[in-house]
């Protein structure tokens, strides 16, 4: 898979750079499951930079690494038209102290139903789908979860507000997710007792220091399906910086609450992100 | 409900209260006088339009829309419209948004294409980030206007 990865990378990073003609960072970076968004938010915004009529593609890596587990993701996507948006996501989650790993593959897509995040008073809203598989099917039924695979659908939000904040641009997000996975699907879907979707609460708040360089905070509402240990909300603060149309970076301080019985995980997010 | 429920109900409620309290527009008002003089004034926002004028010239995706247009003609309403905008003693002659847009078939690509025109050349003129932000907030709107007519 890594080898794979960076065979696409350095596939893509040999294509001329021919970017699309959005504005800088309104494509956002690459959230952890693969949608365009923040770090752990999916945004209403579509990734890279393809306006009307183009097309673009993008390829991304990040790591969060808390005090018991490390979660790092690839993933490559491609967009048309400011409207359509697919990615394919790996998940690679370890077990630092536990001991192994886990895997699971996230297929996205999102679709840009109405507004533009720039230009109406309409915020820009999109909807979107993750398709989550888990690659090791005994892990998720041996902690309790009900099946192996899960399908997550949201509504997203999103607007920037010009000269708002000190004279800066602000980006407000707000998402609502129905879902029925534990730890994003890594703990498995569902559970004996509640195999029903749950509607979870996400967003983000950003400034824009200059158009290129971004402060944020974001939040994820989790649901808590499984007995044998408590799931709790995460969130982040970030500063992401768009490099040129081709290139971003972002880093983070995450807290992700308890995870498999193991409290209070905090830590670092970083992720990089190519897109042409 | 946990604990944690609490302090997840709190951060969204600090987001909307930051929100409301910034969106109220506490800033507009004073900062509408000055932002004609952080343009640079008449000598400055000329220099952005004939700025503008070179990128439009130099980006083949755009144009030919301006094939048969009268480009001094252009460039003065272009120059009273920022100008008025920004709170400087002009006043716009020209026609609306939309009537001088209709027929054109502007995309959403082509508009971006003028903003990032735009941006780059206040950059280049080191006009301060937040006068810039307070133009495109101005002109953003003007969007629906503009496009696929
Ligand atoms: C908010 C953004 C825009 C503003 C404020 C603006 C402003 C203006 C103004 C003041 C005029 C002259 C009106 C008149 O002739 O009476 C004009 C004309 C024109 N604009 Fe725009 N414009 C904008 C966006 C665009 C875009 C994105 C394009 C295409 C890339 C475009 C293409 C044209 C053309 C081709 C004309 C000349 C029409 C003619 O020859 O009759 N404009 N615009």
């Amino acid at each position: 898979m890594k080898a794979l990865f960076i065979a696409l990378l350095s596939l893509l990073l040999s294509l001329p750079a021919a970017a699309g003609s959005k504005i800088i960072a309104t494509g956002g970076s690459t959230s952890i499951e693969g949608a365009a968004g923040g770090g752990i938010v999916p945004w209403a915004v579509i990734n890279g930079y393809a306006s009307s009529d183009q097309w673009s593609v993008n390829s991304f890596t990040s790591r969060v690494g808390v005090d018991d587990f490390t979660l790092q993701n690839f993933g490559i996507g491609a967009s048309y038209n400011n409207q359509w948006e697919l990615s394919l996501t790996r998940q690679k989650f370890n077990l630092d102290t536990i001991g192994g790993d886990l895997q699971q593959d996230v297929f996205g897509l999102k679709y840009h139903i109405a507004g533009e995040l720039l230009y109406s008073d309409l915020p820009q809203i999109s909807i979107g789908l993750q398709y989550k598989k888990h690659r090791n099917s005994g892990l998720p039924f041996a902690v309790g979860a009900k099946n192996d695979s899960g399908t997550d659908v949201y509504l997203a939000a999103s607007k920037v507000y010009f000269a708002a904040v000190a004279g800066r641009n602000l980006l407000l997000n707000a998402t609502v997710r129905a879902t029925k996975a534990n730890q994003l699907g890594l703990l498995g879907f569902g559970s004996a007792s509640d195999n029903s979707y749950h509607y979870m609460f996400e967003s983000s708040a950003a400034i824009l220091l200059r158009p290129d360089l971004a402060i944020g905070i974001e939040f994820r509402q989790k649901p808590n399906n499984l007995a044998f240990a408590d799931e709790q909300h995460w969130r982040d603060i970030f500063v992401g910086w768009f490099i040129n149309q081709n290139f971003s970076l972002v880093g983070g301080y995450v807290d992700l609450g308890s995870i498999a019985g193991l409290t209070q995980q905090q830590g670092y997010y970083l992720a990089l992100e190519a897109t042409f | 409900m946990k604990a944690t429920s609490f302090s997840g109900l709190w951060l969204s409620l600090c987001i909307s209260v930051m929100a409301v309290l910034i969106l109220s527009g506490c800033s507009q008002t004073s900062t509408k006088d000055h932002l004609y003089q952080q343009l640079g004034s008449s000598a400055g926002i000329e220099k952005i339009v004939d700025g503008l004028l070179v990128e439009i010239e130099q980006d083949p995706q755009i144009v030919h829309h301006f094939r048969d247009t009268d480009i001094p003609r252009f460039r003065k309403l272009l120059i009273e419209q920022l100008c008025e905008l920004s709170g400087g003693p002009c006043k716009y002659t020209g026609a609306s948004m939309q009537e001088s847009h209709t027929g054109f078939k502007i995309t959403q690509a082509d508009f971006d294409n003028l903003v990032r025109h735009l941006m780059k050349v206040m950059t280049a003129q080191n006009i301060p980030i937040a006068a810039q932000n307070q133009l495109l907030g101005m002109l953003a709107p003007m969007y629906g206007d503009v496009v696929y007519r």
